[in-house]
């Protein structure tokens, strides 16, 4: 028992997927720690959700190895405390968001009160519309309703997949409030998405697909690590521009990687009469980092 | 056992809140009231049962009714079983439910138990409402009534088995035709066999015995119209009847049961792993 506690929330190793033949997925390989968060992001196409359907054994992966909560995920037994939103959310129209509710707890095989279900239903927001048939939601409502079937059944592991996709700006506040909230509480999350802000406030780790690859993966700080400086100036000649090389240019302003001498570099500008009016420390965005390693990997 | 429950309640629920359930009712209504009244007009023309020509019509008449009653129950049925499976796929409904702690195996058999269920309880509403209809109408009542219901019921199993086979593999709508379209296949190559038969053409007589290998539902539907009519026909009526569709001669085998049972469960494992094996 002692070891189920101490496996990794998610363990796969190696994961190939090809649709006829169009490689998906390309040997994937990664792990989520308990009650980690984390991030999944890569271009359309890239096998994100594919990743997630055979890590859940909805799709049968061609190699590979999967182990959820410390058991094969062959033995359904491993998503017994799993919570999924999928990328195409869609529950029985011909029930109510209650009787979803009470259908999945009993599939999971756990008790959860009436109550608890409430409470579920009006943390996503649909507290009023508990009787309604779900034949009946907007888009977004039935999203709701699926982070609510991801959470009812008390789950050690929630897999995401776009889970804002159709929520309105207050939903998506919700859904960051949410996560933050599983975190606190320990509850390993895989979250896939395209809003970066999103991945960049809640995930401790991020890991970046491409072309079915891992393009990279880390932590924040290890992705971010690179740090730059970026410089107001005027009058640069070229001497004065070879000195900077590389960087990037939007008008007067540079941007540079963080040199070692930065007082050098400055003293050198102002020798060649550079008009320096602003020098300031600056961290990559998680986005233009992810746009760089996409660039870098054709 | 417990999740295979909860799929088949899940079933009859989703059969009762689709518009399914209200068109059966409908069209088994309609059916009813016309068999009502034509009774009543043989009633009228033949004045009792005393004369073997009325239990001749009255015996007919029941089974082509009853017949009707199969074809809707196959209908119903087929048309059930296909989108409860692929439809569930295409749409995504079952992506959340197959994560949870359940095998796929267990939902397939839930949902078969839930349409055998479904199937075998409008057989038996509509088949004793029109047996009831008969016996107020021409005083006739079917030999062996519960075996007769028992073996429709086992041909809607046999049918809507082969649609859930279909819908693993093909999509919702093209399941429920195809089976359909098997089932109707095999109720004319039956037809034709039993010409065979009449003429004495052996080689005709096979395309129906095949035929009732390969789908069993219209040898189960022989079966249960044999249950429905008098026995006492037989004698009366001698040969010329056989080639009728709507009377049969023989009762059918333990072998022929056994058969079906065979062939409904095979279909079945076939189904399992098929849907075992699919990308959902
Ligand atoms: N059922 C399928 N049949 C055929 N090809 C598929 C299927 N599912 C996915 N693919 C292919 O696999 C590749 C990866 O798809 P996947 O859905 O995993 O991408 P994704 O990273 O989730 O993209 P998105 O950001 O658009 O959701 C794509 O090239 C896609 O065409
Ligand atoms: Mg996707």
């Amino acid at each position: 028992m002692g070891q189920v506690i101490d496996s990794p929330a998610v363990w796969a190793s190696n994961l190939r997927k090809r649709y006829k033949r169009r490689t998906a997925v390309d040997g994937v390989s990664f792990t989520v720690g308990r009650g980690e968060v984390l991030g999944l992001l890569g271009p359309n196409g890239a096998g994100k959700t594919s990743v997630i359907k055979m890590m859940l054994g909805l799709v049968r992966p061609d190699a590979g190895e999967v182990m959820l909560l410390g058991r094969p995920n062959t033995d359904p037994r491993s998503r017994q405390r799993v919570g999924y939103l999928p990328e195409l959310f869609r529950y029985q129209p011909w029930l109510s968001a209650d009787e979803v509710l009470r259908l999945h707890v009993r599939l999971a095989g756990v008790k959860v009160s009436g109550e608890d279900r409430r409470e579920t239903l009006a943390l996503v927001g649909l507290a009023d519309r508990a009787g309604d048939r779900v034949g009946g939601f907007s888009k977004g409502m039935q999203q709701r309703l699926g982070l609510a079937v991801a959470l009812v059944a008390g789950p050690d592991l929630v897999v995401l997949d776009e889970p804002t996709s159709a929520l309105d700006p207050l939903g998506r506040a919700d859904v960051r409030d949410l996560l933050l909230s599983l975190k606190d509480r320990g509850v390993a999350v895989l979250l896939n998405s395209h809003l970066i802000g999103e991945v960049e406030r809640v995930c401790d780790r991020v890991m970046i697909l491409d072309h079915g690859r891992v393009a990279a993966s880390g932590t924040l700080a290890e992705l971010l690590g690179r740090r730059s400086l970026r410089l107001h100036l005027t009058h640069v000649t070229p001497e004065a521009a070879a000195l900077l090389e590389p960087c990037e240019r939007e008008g007067d302003r540079y941007t540079i990687a963080l040199p070692d001498d930065v007082p050098a570099l400055v003293a050198g500008l102002v020798k060649l009469g550079v008009g320096v009016h602003a020098v300031e420390p600056a961290r990559v965005s998680l986005e233009e980092r992810l746009l760089d390693i996409l660039r870098e990997h054709p | 056992m417990r999740t295979v429950l909860t799929i088949a309640a899940l079933t009859l629920q989703e059969g009762s809140r689709r518009r399914v359930l209200r068109s059966l009712a409908v069209l088994t209504a309609v059916l009813l009231g016309l068999s009502a009244w034509g009774f009543s007009e043989i009633a009228a023309d033949y004045g009792g049962l005393t004369s073997g020509e009325a239990k001749v019509a009255g015996s007919t008449v029941l089974n082509l009714v009853m017949f009707g009653f199969s074809l809707i129950a196959a209908l119903g049925t087929a048309f059930l079983a296909g989108p409860t499976l692929s439809g569930e796929v295409e749409s995504g409904v079952a992506l959340a439910m197959m994560t949870r702690p359940i095998r796929r195996v267990q939902v397939l058999a839930g949902k078969w138990l839930g349409l055998v269920a479904f199937g075998a309880g409008f057989v038996t509403v509509a088949g004793v409402a029109q047996f009831v209809i008969v016996r107020v109408t021409v005083d006739y009542w079917p030999p062996h009534p519960v075996t007769g219901l028992l073996l429709l019921a086992g041909q809607t199993a046999a049918l809507l088995t082969l649609g859930l086979l279909f819908s693993t593999a093909i999509s919702p709508m093209a399941s429920g035709i195809v089976a359909v379209g098997l089932f109707g296949a095999t109720w004319i190559a039956g037809v034709v066999g039993s010409v065979g038969d009449a003429l004495g053409n052996p080689s005709v007589a096979m395309v129906g015995t095949v035929s009732r290998m390969l789908l069993p539902t219209d040898g189960l539907w022989r079966g249960a119209m044999n249950s429905f009519q008098d026995p006492a026909l037989l004698a009366q009526v001698g040969s010329g009847v056989e080639e009728s569709p709507f009377l049969s001669m023989q009762p059918l085998t333990w072998v022929y049961l056994v058969w079906a049972a065979v062939w409904t469960a095979l279909v079945l494992g076939l189904a399992a792993l098929s849907f075992q094996r699919r990308d959902l």
